[in-house]
């Protein structure tokens, strides 16, 4: 197990995604934030904070995207192979007609993604859904999936497994298992 | 995480882990049931039979509304309207619907263990709706739902079951649940309804007094008095079981304080309850069949699992 972003670069690439999400989607009242538990709520929570410091910060007249979580569990394509207890769907908004910006930690075969896409369209019909994640494994993908916003692309095996996880001082970090 | 049981059969056989993790599920399917979609795909593959040798209107209706918002495909099986009413045996009918690649069985009879029997014989996951006067779960999982919604935790929570206790397999079932999650209980009612030993046996108080139960208590809840099952005459009339047991709006004015009402339905009105106590804002009893919905939900999603299948 070795630590391949740790807090520190971990929360420059946040920053810089936070940069982008800004000048891409300036009209905020019609967008919305939704990590994909669990790895995809830290990072949304990571940005959404950041987003909240550039604001108080540079623009006074910035208001941040509205900020929701939401939980796979009930859709993954495997569901009935391993039952897991899921955990909290929070989507305090309608995304009727809104740009949504899914946030996930790690995209991998894309499964993760189309099962919060199939989650996502249970709530309404979004005008169009874009795709954060912090880093990109493109060599496994398994669908015709890409994100639009990537912190970083990173060479793996397809038996490697990268996890967001909290370190001693409960600060994020990424680590990466190979088999 | 995983159930410790392969079925459903009765609260006596889950460990409070079991329950608490029900318990969880539950509150996110109860989420599911508030949105514009009220479904979610996980049991699109999977086929359940209810299979209902009682009559019953609201377990039933329950149980089918969780699987279809599941995604599950259903069938019902009346025994009155079916094979059952030519003598065909428990067995035989099971086992001809399983040829049919049923996956999972619903099961309610008027004969305790039947669901024990048939998890004994056939290869399906088994969830029991109700087995003659011995277990009904799913009751007792709805009940401490809507308990922990609305009083916040049953551990040290105090729940007066008040009633027909000696018929009543939701008191038997709701007994063993709030033991094994730590509240304490008082069973109340005549004592013809109470059986004899049954506080040693089970860990609960007896009272025979129903100012005392309610003035002791942060729960009641309330059973019905059940007329189909009783051969002997257990207590004088109806009229004077509720001047002795039922609960007026007089009587919880008197208490001082604010009790939870609850009732597994459906309510004998003027007989355990009146009406002014069952439709009073202290009365969650529609929060329990709002939940029921999602506890079963719950039942059914943890049980269906591929590997559990034989």
């Amino acid at each position: 197990m070795k630590i391949q972003l740790n807090n520190q670069s971990l929360l420059t690439i946040i920053d810089e995604l936070t940069d982008q999400l800004m000048a891409a989607y300036p009209d905020t009242a019609n967008t919305v934030l939704i990590g994909i538990q669990q790895g995809g709520v830290v990072v949304s929570n990571l940005i959404h904070k950041a987003l909240h410091q550039k604001a108080a910060r540079d623009k006074i007249n910035y208001k941040p995207f509205e900020h929701g979580q939401l939980d796979i569990t009930f859709y993954r394509d495997d569901v009935r192979n391993k039952i897991l207890a899921p955990d909290t769907m929070h989507l305090p908004f309608s995304v009727e007609g809104k740009t949504v910006i899914l946030v996930d930690d790690v995209l991998f075969t894309g499964r993760t993604i189309k099962a919060a896409l199939d989650a996502l369209f249970d709530y309404g019909r979004p005008d169009r859904v874009k795709l954060c994640v912090l880093v990109d494994r493109p060599e496994h993908r398994q669908f015709p999936i890409q994100a639009d916003h990537v912190g970083k692309v990173i060479n793996t095996q397809r038996s490697d497994k990268l996890k967001l996880s909290l370190n001693n001082q409960g600060l994020a970090e990424l680590l990466l298992v190979s088999e | 995480m995983q159930l410790s049981t392969k079925h459903l059969l009765g609260i006596k056989n889950l460990t409070s882990q079991d329950i608490s993790l029900i318990l969880s599920t539950a509150e996110q399917f109860k989420e599911v049931l508030q949105r514009p979609v009220k479904k979610v795909p996980s049991l699109r593959e999977v086929t359940i039979v209810n299979l209902f040798y009682e009559n019953s209107t609201r377990t039933r209706i329950s149980f089918e509304l969780a699987e279809k918002r599941l995604s599950a495909d259903t069938i019902n099986f009346a025994a009155s309207s079916s094979s059952a009413a030519k003598g065909e045996t428990l067995l035989d009918t099971v086992n001809n619907i399983l040829s049919m690649k049923v996956d999972m069985v619903v099961m309610r009879h008027s004969a305790s263990g039947a669901p024990h029997f048939l998890a004994e014989h056939i290869p399906a996951a088994i969830i029991n709706a109700g087995d003659g006067i011995n277990e009904h779960p799913t009751q007792a999982l709805l009940d401490a739902f809507s308990i922990q919604e609305k009083t916040g935790s049953l551990q040290g929570r105090k729940v007066a079951i008040i009633g027909d206790i000696m018929h009543s397999r939701v008191a038997q079932s709701n007994i063993y649940l709030l033991k094994k999650m730590g509240a304490e209980v008082v069973v109340c009612g005549p004592p013809t309804l109470i059986p004899k030993y049954i506080a040693t046996a089970l860990g609960v108080s007896v009272s025979y007094n129903i100012k005392e139960t309610l003035s002791w208590c942060d729960v009641a809840n309330v059973l019905r008095i059940q007329l189909e099952r009783q051969n002997q005459v257990l207590f004088s009339s109806l009229r004077e079981y509720n001047i002795a047991y039922g609960i007026s709006r007089q009587l919880l004015d008197s208490l001082h304080k604010d009790i939870v009402i609850m009732h597994p339905g459906p309510i004998n009105r003027g007989v355990e309850l009146d009406s002014d106590v069952a439709d009073s804002k202290q009365s969650i009893i529609l929060q329990q069949v709002e939940n029921g919905v999602a506890v079963r939900m719950a039942v059914l999603y943890l049980l269906s699992g591929r590997s559990a299948q034989a």
